[in-house]
């Protein structure tokens, strides 16, 4: 019988792979036009990356903050969303933690004060992807635009607020100071030691939690019910109770709060100061990564290691391989976006073809 | 505390800001105007100063840098058009991943042709340089006029002419010609577009052809105008900045490059703050005043301002029924 | 001379919806010819054949006596045909002299044709009475001054052949007046006139010839002076309708529902109900039957709680339903299902299943609360369980929970719905054509379930097109026409006749016939 409509496991898992191959091909193009072997550079990169067990370990420390990119863009899109401003809400949230620091981290011991500074990161990030969504929600307006203004109104604000308040006396860095002991977040190379001087902390732990929670909450609960009803049929979210505004608000609030969570990795795991856009790029990687994912918990969770895999084997690469910089990587996200976002159905018809050749009907 | 300004320059800055704001902007507002929303001004404009610098450098001829910019930013003009209008898929995503792309493309290529860690080389003389207007020695020690003369209608790069010159005639193509009758029918009704005999697909492509030669000039002017090089992510946000003027201005082209060189002159202003001791509020920082743009923006879309409509048919691929 | 259209034998089948069957009449040049018919009597397709938006399977097509292949709508725009559509194709923010030269601009610079055609504009204003502005912007034009900006459009093409498909369903009584001013004018003028419609009153107004289809066959064609309404409503709807299906004697309880003085205005200032008032008793079905677009489905979506009513009273077993003061409908439906209001949407696909929702999700929607345990989560056992139960019990094929409910037939989605809808044991239970795309088989057990709960005591509010439908189950029958209830019978005063005029605008009061509703003249 001749199908009209893909099967599930072309839709989950095929077409995502021959999206994401298209990418890598584009890629692997352009580093051949670079006068590299595109098999050599995977080698190295896997090598430096997965092989290696620091560069694991590494690999492993970035897909941490990726994981809550990755889910804050998720959980929005399962409402129908498209929050596109995870880099503010992350540099947000950081402050949250940052001032739980420099309020506490001489006060309180290290385990009031961690959970406290990862609370403030999660309530700054949630604010400050609540204005779009209440806007959305209530006034129509565009989520997209929204959060993209709130990211630029976020740098110029985190900008006034670290040089004006933040820089200690006769520090040149913009930058706020160093938070004590207390507030770093343990490292897994304390129990691994293969792991060696790497940032790698429990971050990757708490972002595991956050792929059960999430996975449990969106498929398992009343809530992720009401979320998915709406992002699939809002008409019928509607016929079935569902208050959209209020579902839209919340699910802004709880993306902003796992982008804020971001921060907690990058700034508590590793440089333990708040600095001028410490996000670099975490927030557009989460598009990526949800995209590439599918928003599902395990997709999200692969999709956020191999991006973790090309920062680092990139950076390892990129020393290997001057014509192959660490910017190649950048323009490979541009890539995985475009094949596996807007451009996730482009070989459906031909798969379908493909799929009734064999049939008949 | 007014000594502190120097009104002069801001003038003659704002005149100098706002032409890679305009470019852009009329860009976004033809693909917008037609139904296909542009978030890729900034991979446009990055990828046209790349490609304008490079080719301006290696065949020391501003002009056919120009028009390699010209060429680059219509090719991807035309692939964001066959993601958003033969593949439909969504506009928001594809304009993202360009512009992503087009920011690690940009710096690779630059790095491998010139190795100056992702610059271009500097144009040196290969650059459009400001336009000395007959008689601007003449009338130089005339108080006033011979500085209006000389430095804010005279002394502009011929790029800086084309940008102010664009406005009247965005507006009359989108208001007095056939084809922005029909530009803007798609954008708002595609469906009586297409009943009226419209082809709404073609209309699009030829409004996102139009958007990436624009949009093109933006970038040679960062290149070759104002810093004569290509740098990483020089762009600094001007793509995104163009799309909120476009809010702002009500998709309309008079009002759009209105807020572009309200924008510019923004730009032109925070610089002369920093240090500046206003009466009650004091010193207000250059990050502050850079705010404002996009809070004004914020305040019009949560309709408190005035009310900002845009085409109603923006975003959504057009499918044809019956 | 020759006829301006002639239909030969067109057939035209969609699956094995046979939407026209051997169709052949023809339309005299210079005349307003009426094609009158219920729901899916084939007149809308049949126009699309002739419009171009559909081709015909078989039969021939002539315009003025000359056989014609018409395969999109621009080549029956060359011809001389022009439609106007229940749907306008209006850019809303641009001038109606833009409106009317889109497409057909005439050059490259619009300023030296805009002269020259507000110029033809006035000019067809002033020879057809049609009082439009060019320099107006149609947001700011009423519904029916839009309307007549879509037949400028036509005319300004030279249509000679004007097709308008139930124009007056969103016209006030004096617009469809003016209306039909502008339609004699064309005549006088020698345009041909085809009126597509329900309404009886229009048809004896203002057309020279009807032709009645039914069931996409042509029952008559008469000269509109040779016949009345009672004939044309006869043969419009007038078929052996089968008998009451059994039930229970008809003892109905207590009143469930009082609907008091419902209006609702919709955002364009359109009256969509008027005056609606009734009340439902426990163990009864009540029928609401009517054409479409008559104020019907709001009347559903406001007591399902999907829409707000402009003003009015509604009591749930004495409850008022919480209308007043609320911005929107938001979540209002949630409350009305816990006073005990199911509701079977209209519209399946849009409202009433989630197609990428398996089965099993779909069988809690709108019930999502009920099976959620006190920590938020939802206890798959006891859904599974309840699923495989419905499923079972109302023979849902293929029984198997975990597929997307879009890759099910209708009938067997619908049989998700009313499964889902009876098992919530509601006191009142809302139906919206309930077996709309649906099967025989299914059509006669969703029926059987229907009355089974009528006899268990639930009150039943079924909205519905389909007369057979509305003859076998009602133990009353309320029709709507124009957003008003034009008349109220019990079924033994079941009569074709009788609720054809009422379908067709006519209220009947003390046995005189009396023109009601704000929508018709």
């Amino acid at each position: 019988m001749k199908t009209t409509e893909l099967p599930r496991w072309a839709t989950a898992l095929l077409l995502p792979v021959l999206n994401l191959t298209s990418a890598l091909l584009v890629a692997a193009l352009v580093i051949r036009l670079l006068g590299e072997s595109p098999l050599e550079s995977m080698t190295i990169l896997v090598n430096s990356a997965i092989v290696n067990p620091e560069g694991l370990s590494y690999t492993l420390f970035y897909a941490s903050t990726f994981i809550f990119t990755g889910l804050a863009v998720s959980i929005a899109m399962k409402a129908g969303l498209f929050n596109i401003g995870g880099e503010g809400q992350m540099y947000f949230g950081g402050l949250g933690l940052t001032l739980a620091m420099l309020f506490f981290d001489a006060s309180l011991p290290a385990w009031l004060l961690i959970p406290a500074a990862i609370a403030g990161a999660a309530l700054f990030g949630a604010m400050w992807a609540c204005i779009p969504g209440y806007l959305q929600a209530r006034r129509g307006s565009h989520v997209v635009v929204t959060t993209i203004m709130f990211n630029f109104i976020a740098a110029s604000l985190m900008n006034f607020i670290i040089v004006k308040y933040l820089i200690p006396d006769g520090q040149q860095n913009p930058a706020s100071r160093v938070f004590l002991d207390a507030g770093a977040m343990p490292r897994l190379n304390a129990w691994l030691p293969v792991l060696g001087d790497t940032p790698l902390n429990v971050s990757f732990l708490l972002a595991i939690v956050a792929l059960a929670m999430y996975g449990v909450m969106v498929w398992r609960s009343l809530w992720g019910y009401q979320l998915r009803a709406t992002g699939l049929n809002a008409h019928a979210a509607h016929y079935a109770g569902v208050s959209i505004s209020r579902t839209i608000i919340v699910a802004m609030l709880v993306s902003g709060a796992l982008a804020g969570l971001a921060a907690v990795n990058s700034v508590m795991g590793s440089t333990h100061y708040l600095s001028l856009n410490f996000p670099a790029g975490a927030g557009f990687v989460g598009i990526a990564i949800a995209l590439m994912g599918r928003q599902h918990p395990v997709g999200i969770f692969l999709s956020a290691v191999l991006f973790g895999a090309l920062i680092q084997g990139g950076f390892d690469l990129s020393l290997e391989k001057p014509n192959i910089p660490q910017e190649t990587f950048i323009f490979i996200q541009g890539l995985i976006i475009l094949f596996c976002g807007a451009m996730e159905n482009f070989y459906g018809p031909a798969v379908l073809r493909l799929i009734n050749l064999g049939r008949k009907g | 505390m007014f000594e502190d300004f120097h009104f002069a320059s801001i003038v003659v800055s704002t005149i100098r800001n706002a032409p890679v704001l305009i470019f852009a902007a009329l860009a976004g507002l033809f693909a917008e105007r037609s139904g296909v929303i542009d978030l890729a001004l900034e991979g446009k404009i990055l990828a046209s100063a790349f490609a304008s610098a490079a080719v301006a450098y290696t065949t020391q001829n501003p002009w056919y840098g120009v028009a390699a910019g010209v060429a680059v930013s219509a090719a991807l003009a035309l692939l964001q058009g066959f993601v958003s209008i033969t593949q439909k898929g969504n506009q928001l995503v594809a304009g993202i991943a360009i512009n992503i792309a087009m920011s690690g493309l940009t710096f690779v290529l630059a790095q491998f042709f010139y190795q100056q860690g992702g610059r271009t080389p500097d144009l040196g003389q290969a650059r459009l340089f400001d336009v000395v207007l007959p008689g601007t020695a003449a009338v130089a020690n005339v108080p006033f006029l011979g500085w209006f003369y000389g430095h804010v209608i005279g002394g502009h790069a011929v790029l800086v002419y084309l940008a102010f010159a664009l406005i009247p005639l965005v507006h009359w193509v989108i208001y007095h010609s056939r084809f922005g009758l029909r530009l803007r029918a798609c954008g708002e009704n595609p469906h009586a577009a297409d009943a009226a005999g419209v082809n709404v697909a073609a209309t699009r492509f030829m409004a996102m052809l139009i958007a990436g030669v624009l949009c093109s000039f933006a970038g040679a002017y960062l290149a070759i105008v104002q810093s004569g090089f290509f740098l990483r992510d020089m762009s600094a946000g001007a793509g995104y900045l163009a799309l909120t003027a476009l809010v702002f201005g009500n998709w309309r082209p008079l009002y759009t490059a209105l807020g572009c060189v309200m924008f510019g002159f923004f730009s032109a202003v925070q610089i002369q703050m920093e240090g500046v001791d206003l009466p009650l509020v004091g010193r207000i920082p250059g990050s502050l005043i850079q705010m404002i743009p996009y809070v004004v923006t914020v305040i019009v879309l949560a309709g408190l301002m005035a009310k900002s409509v845009a085409p109603k048919a923006l975003g959504t691929p057009f499918v044809k029924s019956r | 001379m020759q006829p301006a259209v002639e239909f030969r034998n067109i057939c035209k089948a969609f699956g094995p919806v046979q939407a026209n069957a051997d169709v052949s009449f023809a339309i005299a040049k210079g005349s307003i010819h009426g094609v009158i018919g219920e729901n899916g009597a084939g007149k809308s397709t049949l126009m699309s054949i002739l419009y171009g938006y559909y081709n015909a399977d078989s039969g021939q097509l002539l315009i003025d006596g000359a056989p014609r292949s018409i395969r999109t709508s621009h080549e029956a725009i060359a011809l001389g045909i022009g439609m106007v559509h229940q749907h306008f194709s209006l850019v809303e923010n641009m001038t109606v002299l833009d409106n009317v030269m889109l497409g057909a601009e005439g050059g490259f610079r619009l300023a030296a044709q805009r002269a020259a055609a507000e110029a033809t504009l006035r000019d067809i204003c002033e020879r057809y009475g049609l009082d439009v502005d060019p320099r107006a912007t149609i947001h700011d034009l009423s519904v029916g001054a839009q309307q007549r900006v879509e037949i400028l459009k036509q005319i300004y093409r030279s249509a000679s052949i004007l097709i308008l498909d139930e124009p007056t369903a969103v016209l006030t009584a004096q617009e469809t007046a003016a209306l039909f001013d502008i339609l004699r004018r064309f005549k006088e003028q020698g345009k041909t006139i085809i009126l597509i419609t329900h309404k009886l009153g229009e048809i004896m107004d203002i057309t020279d010839q009807v032709t009645v289809m039914r069931a996409g066959a042509v029952i008559g064609a008469v000269a509109t002076a040779t016949t009345s309404k009672e004939q044309l409503a006869t043969m419009m709807v007038g078929r052996p309708i089968e008998g009451v299906l059994p039930r229970a004697p008809f003892q109905p309880g207590a009143a469930v529902l009082k609907v008091d003085n419902l209006q609702l205005n919709d955002k364009a200032g359109v009256r969509v109900l008027a005056d609606v008032g009734f009340t439902l008793h426990a163990g009864e079905i009540v029928a609401i039957a009517g054409v479409s677009g008559n104020g019907q489905s709001a009347l559903l979506e406001i007591l399902s709680g999907m829409r707000l009513p402009s003003s009015g009273r509604v009591e749930m077993l004495g409850t008022p339903l919480p209308f007043a003061g609320l911005p929107d409908a938001d979540g209002l439906p949630a409350t009305f299902r816990t006073l005990g209001i199911g509701h079977v949407p209209e519209d399946r696909l849009r409202d009433g299943v989630i197609k990428d929702f398996s089965v099993m999700q779909n069988t809690v929607l709108g019930y999502q609360e009920r099976v959620t345990n006190r920590w938020g989560l939802f206890d798959f056992a006891a859904i599974a369980r309840r699923c495989a139960r419905l499923l079972a019990a109302f023979d849902v094929r293929p029984a198997n929970p975990d597929l997307p409910i879009g890759r099910l037939s209708g009938g067997n989605q619908q049989k998700v719905v009313i499964a889902r809808e009876v098992s919530a044991a509601p006191k009142l239970l809302l139906v919206g054509q309930p077996t709309r795309g649906v099967d025989i088989g299914t059509i006669e057990s969703i029926h059987k379930q229907l009355l089974k709960m009528r006899d268990d005591g639930v009150a039943i509010l079924l909205v519905s097109v389909e007369l057979e439908e509305v003859r076998a189950l009602a133990d009353r029958i309320i029709v709507m026409s124009g957003g008003r209830i034009t008349g109220e019978l019990n079924i033994e005063e079941f009569d074709t006749t009788r609720i054809g005029l009422l379908m067709g605008g006519m209220n009947t009061v003390g046995g005189m016939h009396t023109v009601s509703g704000v929508h018709n003249a």
